[in-house]
């Protein structure tokens, strides 16, 4: 496949349960716009062991919702679900396929993209269009502050995965769009995994929602309480950055930033990051940002209203008297 | 149980720079280390055929200069170091690396299962696991903490780190499994090994012993090209920083949750 750009934009919309991930409804959104401005069509795809559970996405303005339907697709299994969108592509040829860059998402996406032989651009903070109607996939990368527009100007479709939250969360409006459902043809051996069983954890948090984030990094040496306490206070929740979360000191689901969440909260406090671009990317939609740093040339505070040079613990510690006073 | 494991050596990030108008990265004045999920992903291997038994093999790509990193496979037990090193394989993007990398592991006898770390540093895609899995039509558990013995030998167990949980499947050989970083503790390297380690060889690679098809490998294999580098888009803020005793900070900062709505009353 070339590079056309009128065969329309695809979203793969995943499924949790009954219900529909928010970062997929987020790509529905946007690739609307994009379908309109390349003059296309866009489809919202879903896959799973039953029919009729598409119809909740014709509330997000798509043309088509295609559903793949198979009992062996109704727990995910790479193999079989990349052999019946695989198949799907090839006969529709779409410009391009937006996924989530959930871990499923991910590890769809690096199987399907080998399939089609096309490339994939990984989590991306931005989505524009170049002046040939190719996507252009923002990733920030090395070196503090930069970074590199990918885009795949030979092969269809173009791919790319979107973190949560870089988008905003559509309304959900008058249902538009046909629902078609397929049933691929396979069998047993086209599954490569069985799901054997499942152990649901007990609370996860969303930060693309929070309203308030208390960020802990480096500088924190590894103790969240007072963050956590302080979290309590202002009605928010504990986030971190990778470094902290790498190191075991806060659970994965709180990591901002470009391998973990875009957030958009009224405020975020930042205590001992330094504030490297892989980072920052995951507060800089906040409406304040307030950073508490040992080192006063930290970027950090090129990302910040109020800045704080100072160690942390003291600086918590009387924030924390004159919360409670 | 024949196992390969995909080590990539990545320049520590902070030493990387960027020139803006070449668009280009300079790692050359950068260390270089071994992507930490990746020793998550080692480990898991030798563990696993300390149990089973078998071969380990580490599979590596990059310049000769990499060969040293690889010797810390041997050191902590690994069997063989297999280095993937011509120009031909530069420039590579997900689709190319993991073509040249299941390639290399379809000339060096196979593997039942390749694990791999969960995404590495530098690129971070998380994408050449899945990948690898793709060409050789192998099976795939990505984000895994732990691998035990299936049912039978043609299986394993596999305990994914999901968002809303941990999901345990049953997986298919050949497999392919990408490990999440710090999903063990990885062993010491001991005096005698590293010894040993200094005289083990690492076989290296170039295209000519690869063989594989040229119009996959490389830049030319690479769908995806760098449009363009620029400055991440700094928001509007005040920048305002203050150099304070600890409770006029404080005073300031509770100032500016007051101004954000945010202080319940």
């Amino acid at each position: 496949m070339t590079g056309a750009n009128d065969g329309g934009c695809w979203v793969y919309a995943e499924r949790q349960g009954d219900s529909f991930l928010s970062v997929s409804l987020e790509l529905l959104g946007k690739a609307r716009e994009l379908a309109d401005r390349l003059g296309g069509e866009l489809t919202a795809l879903t896959v799973g062991g039953n029919s009729g559970a598409g119809a909740p996405l014709r509330r997000y303005g798509p043309d088509h919702v295609l559903e793949l339907t198979h009992p062996l697709l109704a727990t995910y299994d790479a193999k079989a679900y990349a052999t019946a969108i695989g198949a799907e592509l090839s006969k529709s040829k779409p410009s391009a396929l937006l996924l989530g860059a959930t871990r499923n998402g991910q590890d769809l996406a690096g199987r399907l993209a080998v399939r089609m032989r096309t490339g994939l651009t990984a989590h991306v903070t931005g989505i524009e269009l170049d002046d040939r109607q190719n996507l252009v996939g923002w990733v920030p990368g090395f070196g503090g502050g930069i970074e590199a527009g990918v885009s795949c100007p030979v092969r269809r479709p173009q791919m790319v995965t979107v973190r949560p939250g870089v988008f905003p969360l559509p309304e959900g409006r008058t249902p538009t769009g046909d629902v078609r459902e397929v049933v691929p043809e396979l069998s047993e051996k086209d599954l490569g995994s069985r799901r054997v069983s499942f152990e649901v954890k007990g609370s996860s948090v969303d930060l693309t929602r929070a309203g308030v984030i208390v960020v802990g990094g480096r500088g924190t040496g590894g103790d969240f309480t007072r963050l956590e306490k302080l979290a309590r206070l202002l009605g928010g929740e504990v986030g971190a950055t990778r470094i902290a979360t790498d190191a075991g000191w806060v659970e994965r689901d709180r990591m901002i930033g470009q391998t973990g969440v875009i957030t958009h909260p009224k405020l975020v406090l930042v205590l001992g990051a330094s504030g490297a671009v892989q980072f920052t990317v995951g507060i800089d939609r906040a409406s304040t940002v307030v950073a508490v740093n040992r080192d006063p040339s930290a970027p950090i505070f090129d990302h910040a209203d109020l800045g704080i040079v100072g160690d942390l613990g003291p600086v918590v510690d009387s924030l924390l008297r004159a919360l409670e006073a | 149980m024949r196992i390969v494991v995909c080590l990539k050596v990545v320049p520590r990030p902070e030493e990387v720079k960027v020139n803006l108008e070449s668009k280009t990265l300079d790692r050359a004045g950068a260390r270089s280390v071994l992507n930490p999920a990746d020793v998550n992903a080692l480990e898991t291997a030798l563990a696993f055929r300390d149990t089973v038994g078998g071969k380990v093999t580490v599979l590596s790509m990059g310049p000769p200069q990499f060969e040293p990193y690889l010797r810390v496979a041997p050191a902590v037990g690994a069997d063989e170091a297999v280095l993937l090193s011509d120009r031909a394989f530069g420039g590579a993007d997900t689709l190319a690396t993991s073509y040249t990398l299941a390639t290399a592991i379809g000339k060096i006898g196979g593997a039942d299962l390749i694990v791999c770390g969960e995404e590495s540093s530098d690129g971070g895609t998380s994408q050449v696991p899945p990948s690898i899995a793709e060409w050789l039509d192998a099976s795939q558990a990505t984000y895994v903490e732990r691998i035990v013995s299936g049912k039978s030998a043609a299986t394993v167990l596999a305990t994914r780190v999901l968002e809303n949980g941990k999901e345990t499947v049953e997986l298919d050989l050949p497999a392919v499994v990408s490990v999440v970083v710090g999903a063990n503790e990885p062993r010491f390297i001991d005096y005698d090994r590293w010894a040993f380690a200094q005289s083990a060889s690492v076989k290296v690679l170039d295209f000519a012993a690869l063989g594989g098809d040229p119009q996959y490998l490389g830049l030319k294999g690479s769908p995806t090209t760098v449009a363009g580098l620029r400055e991440v888009r700094k928001p509007g803020r005040r920048r305002e920083v203050l150099t304070v005793t600890a409770d006029d900070a404080a005073a300031r900062i509770k100032a500016e949750i007051e101004r954000a709505g945010l202080v319940r009353n």
